[in-house]
């Protein structure tokens, strides 16, 4: 008898997922934010299709405010996979818009979400595959693995699909399109040991080095964007740490870290006691700020 | 994210015994107010599952002492209504093993909820509060769990605190509960104070019992190989790949059984044979593969083969356009008749109309709406390759599409070509019939009650005769009959009543050749009644 460990049952269950997507859809997309559940989406994926092609092309969403590493890391890995990488920004938005000038919530609006939405109907696509997992936020342990979104990108908690068995219904009306979460079940730390298992290439912030930081308090900002207001006086100093989670450098404030490699992460992770969007900016406002972008079509 | 002790901690040792830890999935159901929400939240505050700045913030939004049901409400619908409205998901470990909640709550639309918790779970918790005892939702809870052929339950008698921990009060719900469900578990709980949840409790040493937490730790999981008998394989088709180096393959998730290369297969609906000839992954080939792995098999020769097709060893599935299939319906607008539906089954969508229904619940049943149970005849355009639930779930289960809303309205549990399981097929072969008057005992109530629904099945006289005195022991509700007519139809339908009819009749599904050992075609028949699911 085969006794199949938890991430093995995790791996089957999204590797059908996968499968049923490019299956029952006309234009699939994968959306790939760079991140380690990015990273493991991609794996995924090649396992799904192996030995042929991964049949969807990869959109990434570049706001222009990722980290430098993260685009270098982006576009070599497409090249080594050789998947097709479709990359958007909102150009219009972008000269004016930066969260300091706009407000985090006003930046993410237009940068990502507006962003996001405006690639989907360019691109025709009718599923969207993200690497949201449910344990990420409160919010969104309730959602579906095929998740609808009405004709404006927009997610109604209370109009949702009863989902059973691993049968999955793609059905769509012209306009509505369906992100698929196929690590919907996944935790940070199957993740993580997921990465491990596997030797998935992950971004090189994730591992702690010396990197010139701003220090204001508990938090240290990257001075990567020249619009970062820093204080009189104020002069990035050179600090050992790591991103828990990656997005924007104006907005993602780096952890104390000694962890440069993944058991070291994998053993913070299991003594550490916050959750890990904590450090991003962007869920600093009113509890439930997810579940508001969420209506409003963020990812 | 563990609770670990001042041992030196090794993170090698720590990932070696993460791989090789398993999953259980389970679901929890009671009413509103049981305390299924302070459970959820006691079971992952206690097991060190939530951070720190979740618990920070579930501080700041309780009234004085830490309100545990915080942890797990969600939506902020919900949290201006007080209540949890829809399925939700929760994750945790303990060193043992890696758990999945689906967390349905417990107001009206629970039926809905607890299937759709219940249809990946592979344990119930039912919660009982100590001082309502067993209530009318907590049979219908243990029945649904039943339906959807979850193979653990735990009864969590809670709130046992406000009932001066009384081992009088937890006999006598075990006493009243144990008939609905002969296997369950009986566990006695405080979820606010935490007794027997994670530790098991000093103020309740009359109970013997591992805590609820080690119990669901050290269940033992049944896998889908198993279940489902030696040479049983079943594999439907996700998808064929093909490379530019002439590779041909075959994509999808076993759905029952054991495969290895070299193994003969029948691809339905061709019904053309063919070896195995490799099983390939992206980490190379396998010598072996089970349910529920995805893989790529290859054959040893050409097939026409696409998706929603099936490939199968072992018992050959039923192969049937008109079945019968047991319902919940789920969405606010009513069953019609006759309506062409589109029902999903593995990877095949098909359109579908229901030809007649029957309640579960009541006698006549033209109808059939939000949160009803019922039994469906169905008819589709094409045929289906399929078992029956009781004896698998992955190509046993469906679900039905309304194809100008897109919503999914139904959960389907096949039963069987002919056999209608709990439903008796009657004499005309349509499902419409009438019984006799209305009674204050429902049919539900029976079902829970004896384990099984109205049913009837051939059988020759002297099997069924060891096999009455097999099904009474198990507490069915039993009978021998030996004409089948409408008279002893009415009978069936209205006493609940599992009918072993030895006349000739070929209206009635039967487990088929049978032994000349009358014991041995008695534990054939029985296996029968498993496995079409009227048990
Ligand atoms: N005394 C006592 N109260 C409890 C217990 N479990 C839950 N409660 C209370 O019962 C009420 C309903 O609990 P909740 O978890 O919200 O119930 P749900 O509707 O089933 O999710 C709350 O006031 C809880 O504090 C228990 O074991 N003992």
């Amino acid at each position: 008898m085969i006794a199949l460990s938890h991430l093995q049952r995790l791996e089957a269950e999204s590797i059908h997922i996968l499968r049923e997507v490019a299956a029952e859809f006309q234009r699939p997309v994968m959306l790939y934010s760079i991140g380690k559940d990015s990273s493991v989406m991609l794996r995924l994926a090649q396992k799904a299709f192996h030995p042929g092609p991964i049949p969807f092309p990869l959109l990434h969403i570049d706001t222009g405010y990722k980290f430098h590493e993260m685009i270098a890391f982006r576009d070599q890995q497409a090249a080594r996979i050789g998947i097709q990488l479709l990359v958007h920004t909102n150009r219009a938005a972008l000269a004016g818009t930066n969260p300091f000038r706009v407000g985090v919530s006003r930046c993410c609006q237009l940068l990502k979400t507006q962003a996001l939405l405006d690639a989907l109907r360019e691109g025709g696509f009718d599923a969207a595959l993200g690497g949201a997992r449910r344990d990420e936020e409160k919010s969104r342990a309730k959602e579906r693995i095929f998740s609808v979104r009405d004709a404006s990108g927009q997610w109604d908690p209370k109009n949702q699909r009863p989902e059973l068995w691993n049968l999955y219904n793609s059905r769509i009306r012209p306009g509505e399109s369906i992100r698929v979460f196929p690590l919907s079940n996944w935790t940070e730390l199957d993740v993580w040991q997921y990465i491990h298992l596997e030797s998935i290439p992950i971004v090189p912030l994730y591992f702690a080095a010396l990197r010139p930081m701003l220090v204001r308090g508990d938090t240290l900002l990257s001075p990567e964007q020249p619009f970062i207001p820093t204080l009189p006086g104020e002069k990035p100093r050179l600090v050992r740490c790591r991103m828990r989670s990656l997005g924007c450098s104006p907005c993602t404030g780096a952890i104390r870290s000694d962890a440069d490699t993944l058991p070291k992460i994998i053993a913070e992770l299991i003594s550490f006691r916050r959750s890990e969007r904590e450090n991003r900016v962007i869920d600093h406002d009113v509890e439930g700020s997810m579940e508001l972008k969420k209506r409003e079509g963020y990812f | 994210m563990f609770a670990r002790a001042a041992e030196p901690f090794s993170i090698e040792s720590f990932l070696a015994e993460e791989q090789s830890k398993d999953l259980l999935r389970f679901t929890t159901a009671g009413s509103v107010d049981d305390g299924k929400s302070t459970l959820i939240g006691r079971l992952l505050y206690d097991s060190k599952a939530v951070y720190e700045d979740q618990i920070r913030a579930v501080k700041r939004a309780s009234a004085g002492e830490l309100d545990l049901a915080l942890f797990t409400d969600g939506l902020r619908a919900e949290r201006e209504q007080g209540i949890t409205i829809d399925v939700a998901y929760r994750y945790f470990a303990t060193a043992r093993r890696k758990f999945i909640i689906a967390d349905t709550p417990g107001h009206e639309e629970y039926t809905r909820n607890m299937a759709t918790g219940a249809s990946t779970a592979d344990l119930a918790i039912i919660l009982i509060d100590a001082r309502h005892g067993v209530q009318p939702q907590s049979r219908r809870h243990a029945f649904i769990a039943a339906l959807l052929g979850i193979p653990n339950i735990v009864v969590a008698v809670n709130k046992m605190d406000l009932v001066d921990y009384s081992h009088a009060v937890f006999l006598a719900i075990e006493r009243e509960f144990r008939p609905l469900h002969p296997r369950a578990w009986f566990v006695p709980i405080s979820a606010r104070e935490g007794d027997n949840v994670v530790r098991p409790s000093r103020r309740m040493p009359w109970f013997q019992g591992p805590a609820l937490l080690e119990y669901l730790e050290t269940v033992p999981l049944a896998s889908t190989g198993e279940l489902s008998g030696p040479g049983f394989f079943r594999f439907p088709v996700q998808r064929a790949i093909r490379t530019n180096h002439g590779f041909r393959g075959y994509a999808g998730q076993i759905a029952a059984g054991l495969v290895r290369p070299g193994d003969e297969v029948t691809a339905l609906p061709s019904g053309r044979r063919a070896r195995v000839k490799s099983i390939e992954t992206f980490d190379g080939r396998l010598n072996e593969a089970a349910a529920p792995m995805s893989v790529t098999l290859t054959l040893d020769r050409e097939l026409d083969i696409s998706r929603g097709d099936l490939l199968t060893a072992g018992d050959p599935p039923q192969v049937a356009r008109s079945f019968a299939a047991r319902a919940v319906w789920m969405h606010a607008d009513p069953l019609t008749p006759a309506k062409p539906y589109l029902l999903k089954h593995t990877c095949q969508t098909v359109s579908a109309t229901v030809s007649a229904v029957r309640s579960l619940e009541g006698d006549t049943a033209d109808r059939l709406a939000l949160n009803d149970l019922g039994v469906l005849a169905i008819e589709t355009s094409r045929p289906l390759y399929f078992d029956p639930y009781g004896r698998n779930r992955a190509t046993g289960s469906a679900i039905l599409i309304d194809p100008h809303t897109n919503a999914t309205i139904a959960a389907l549990m096949l039963v069987g070509a002919e056999g209608v399981g709990q439903a008796v097929p009657p004499a005309d072969r349509r499902m419409t019939g009438k019984t006799a008057c209305p009674t204050p005992v429902t049919l539900l109530e029976r079902a829970s009650r004896f384990g099984h629904g109205p049913a009837a099945i051939a059988l020759r006289g002297s099997a069924a005769r060891k096999l009455e005195r097999l099904l009474f022991d198990r507490g069915a509700n039993v009978a021998v009959l030996t004409h089948w007519d409408d008279a002893a139809r009415v009978l069936v339908e209205s006493a609940g009543l599992l009918a072993l009819v030895t006349g000739h009749s070929h209206a009635l599904p039967s487990p088929g050749a049978l032994p000349a050992d009358d014991d041995a075609a008695a534990a054939k028949a029985l296996a029968f009644l498993l496995e079409t699911g009227i048990l």
